[in-house]
């Protein structure tokens, strides 16, 4: 899992609520057999219209967008099933960061465990942002994870709220796997001790 | 402090404690399959890890693998030939032990791992796919993962787990002629309900468990997940230590005996606390078929289907309804002289040599009934061979059943192998949920014996009629 410490991006401005993970990923992209490459995937129904072409209303076809790691959205994001697919694609879009007035327990756990940093901040500063975020490129976000604040493009610093425990993973960039990896030597250990009898699976 | 068998497999397995009171638990047998690895093995792919124990790792195919006698000539579904094309590409580029369809041991992931002797007493045994509670038969901790469990096991051979609750399911007793650990564990779940083990292990003891063969305790744990059980495990015995002698992965002469040892230190001790305990009469239980789109909607094959209005909570009697429109059934109907389209047996529950014995007493000398389509399909290679070796396959093909190759087969609606909108079937399957077995199928399940009583009968049908 990358690091996240500090990024300054393009924000996309997504301004609706209740933003499910069939809308971030729709069900018939999840036969895959990777989870990279889901990317072009991304908000599917919402980018491209029926006949596959992209639908220059949608905010991620913008060219001042196209390059957005920052997501600014709507109350509930991330509502629906657990699906990794869901933070998979974010990620392979190249966004690391989503700002919202509230997530989906699953999805907010899911983002932490694949590097992206789940941001919640009150509506009317949500709100701010968004217009931040109007702007385009000429307008950058900065998050500072080991601050604990989104920088806005006049310099203002907005606190947020982490948990201390997640946000040390993020900032080593441990996943469950690299956390697991800090206890090796007691993994060492626990195998050196294995019976005598216990057979190994080989010679298949 | 008294312990249950539970505990004493969580104990020997935890490496490390974190604050929260999360386990690094160890996994002994990691068993991997095509279906739920892929996103794994590219998880350690792009972040250049290996497979810290190829040698506690077993992979195989068949849930997409079809299960028709040319299909070593090549699959035609496109998804499910990359899915099984990427598992050989990992298997090869990672090093684990793999069989693949053209081995004799092939199977399915549940039917393979005891077979071999892989799934041994007092092991953690994990795999991406919830049925995995079946090993619990051999009195190991046995239990489904997700794909980035799966991952996570492959990296480090270890789990993040809180301990569950103990729970336990008695059955006491002498189990009536006709009847099998089908029977019983669909009686338990009847009882119970598909929330009645939800955070919990469920341990079944108790006189008919015990009396029970190896294949009936492994059908019995492959369904306590229907129970909402983390996981289901019966406590290793003579039968047990039995069943596992001189398989191919099993220790062998003195490593053998020292195993048995320990083995005999696992089961529960006198006095152990359960969190929650059910007791079953086995004489009470006759042979049981589902009726609904859930397990727990299960009645006697003597019984009738419940009328929904008879149910006083509202947001219940509208899913009894929604469950007796689907499967086209009357409240108050009669569940024998069902009419069925197709009789499938087969899958991880029950598709031992013992189960195709089962089926092959009831089909022996009976022919088909017209019009119904009838599969039998083995649980793995070996599970064929020794079935065609002793006859059965024989007595099968004489009475107008499918003999095909291992794998899940109609259990799920992943291969080939598929019902049509509206068909109902006969299933010894273990899931009967709106169109798992094909968009607009009906599912009764039911045990091998009850399934070959459908299949000659063409109707539902009391198995103790026949013998
Ligand atoms: S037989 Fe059915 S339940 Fe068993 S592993 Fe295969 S698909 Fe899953």
């Amino acid at each position: 899992m990358d690091k996240f410490t500090r990024l300054t991006a393009a924000a996309a401005p997504l301004n609706l609520a209740n933003v499910d993970t069939d809308k971030i990923i729709p069900a018939r992209f999840l036969k895959t057999i990777k989870r990279s490459g889901l990317g072009k995937s991304l908000f599917a129904d919402m980018r491209y219209n029926a006949d596959g072409a992209e639908n220059p209303a949608f905010v991620l076809n913008q060219p001042k967008y196209r390059q957005a790691q920052i997501l600014v959205a709507g109350d509930n994001f991330g509502c629906g099933s657990s699906r990794e697919h869901a933070p998979w694609a974010l990620l392979d879009f190249g966004i690391r960061c989503v700002i919202a007035p509230g997530f989906a327990d699953i999805f907010h756990g899911n983002c932490f465990k694949n590097g992206i940093l789940p941001i919640v901040l009150p509506a009317d500063v949500c709100e701010q942002l968004m217009d931040d975020a109007a702007q385009g490129t000429n307008a950058r976000l900065t998050i500072d994870l080991e601050k604990q604040v989104v920088v806005r493009p006049d310099g203002e610093e907005i606190h947020f709220e982490v948990d201390a425990f997640r946000k040390h993973c993020l900032l080593n960039g441990l996943d469950d796997i690299g956390l697991t990896l800090e206890h090796a030597a007691a993994i060492d250990a626990y195998e050196a001790k294995t019976p005598s009898w216990k057979p190994a699976i080989n010679g298949v | 402090m008294s312990r249950t068998l539970f505990d004493k497999i969580w104990d020997a397995h935890v490496v490390d404690r974190l604050e929260d009171g999360t386990c690094v638990l160890y996994i002994d047998r990691h068993l991997v399959h095509e279906v739920t690895s892929p996103q794994a093995f590219e998880g350690l792919r792009l972040a250049g890890r290996k497979v810290r124990r190829v040698d506690e790792t077993i992979a195989v195919v068949d849930h997409n693998i079809p299960t028709d006698a040319d299909r070593l000539n090549g699959i035609n579904e496109p998804e499910s030939k990359l899915q099984i094309e990427t598992l050989e590409a990992n298997v090869a580029a990672f090093g684990v032990p793999y069989f693949p369809v053209s081995d004799a041991r092939q199977g399915i992931v549940h039917v393979i791992g005891p077979e071999q002797g892989i799934s041994l007493p007092g092991f953690t045994i994990v795999c991406g796919d919830s049925h995995t509670s079946t090993h619990g038969a051999l009195g190991a901790l046995a239990f489904g993962i997700g794909t980035s469990e799966v991952e996570h096991v492959l990296a480090t051979q270890t789990l993040l787990q809180k301990p569950a609750k103990n729970m336990l399911v008695r059955v006491d007793g002498v189990l009536p002629p006709g009847c099998t650990g089908k029977d019983i564990v669909l009686a338990i779940i009847g009882k119970i309900g598909t929330a009645g083990g939800t955070g919990h292990v469920i341990e079944f003891g108790g006189a008919a468990i015990r009396a029970l063969d190896m294949a009936g305790r492994l059908t019995v744990c492959n369904m306590s997940i229907e129970a909402g059980a983390r996981a289901g495990l019966i406590a290793p015995d003579e039968t047990t230590f039995e069943y596992i002698k001189g398989r191919p992965y099993a220790p062998k002469g003195e490593d053998f005996e020292k195993a048995v040892a320990y083995w005999k230190t696992l089961p529960s001790d006198e006095g152990a606390h359960y969190d929650k305990i059910v007791v079953l009469d086995a004489a009470q239980i006759a042979p049981q078929v589902t009726w609904g789109t859930s397990p727990e909607a299960v009645i006697s094959i003597t019984g009738t289907v419940p009328d929904p209005q008879a149910e006083p909570d509202e947001a219940r009697r509208d899913q009894l309804q929604q469950m007796l429109r689907y499967m086209d059934l009357q409240p108050g109907q009669k569940i024998a002289g069902t009419k069925v389209d197709v009789v499938f047996i087969g899958s991880c529950t029950n598709s031992r040599i013992e189960d195709m014995r089962a089926a092959a007493a009831v089909a022996k000398g009976r022919h088909v009934a017209p019009g119904v389509r009838v599969l039998v399909v083995p649980g793995s290679g070996l599970v064929k061979a020794q079935a065609e070796a002793e006859g059965l396959a024989k007595i099968f093909t004489e009475a107008g059943f499918e003999w095909r190759e291992a794998g899940c087969s109609m259990c799920l609606g992943m291969n080939p192998d598929k019902l049509t909108p509206g068909q109902r079937c006969a299933s010894t399957s273990n899931r009967n949920f709106e169109g798992r077995q094909g968009p607009g199928g009906r599912t009764h399940l039911l045990s091998p014996a009850m399934a070959a009583a459908a299949a000659v009968t063409g109707v539902l049908t009391d198995v103790r009629e026949l013998v």
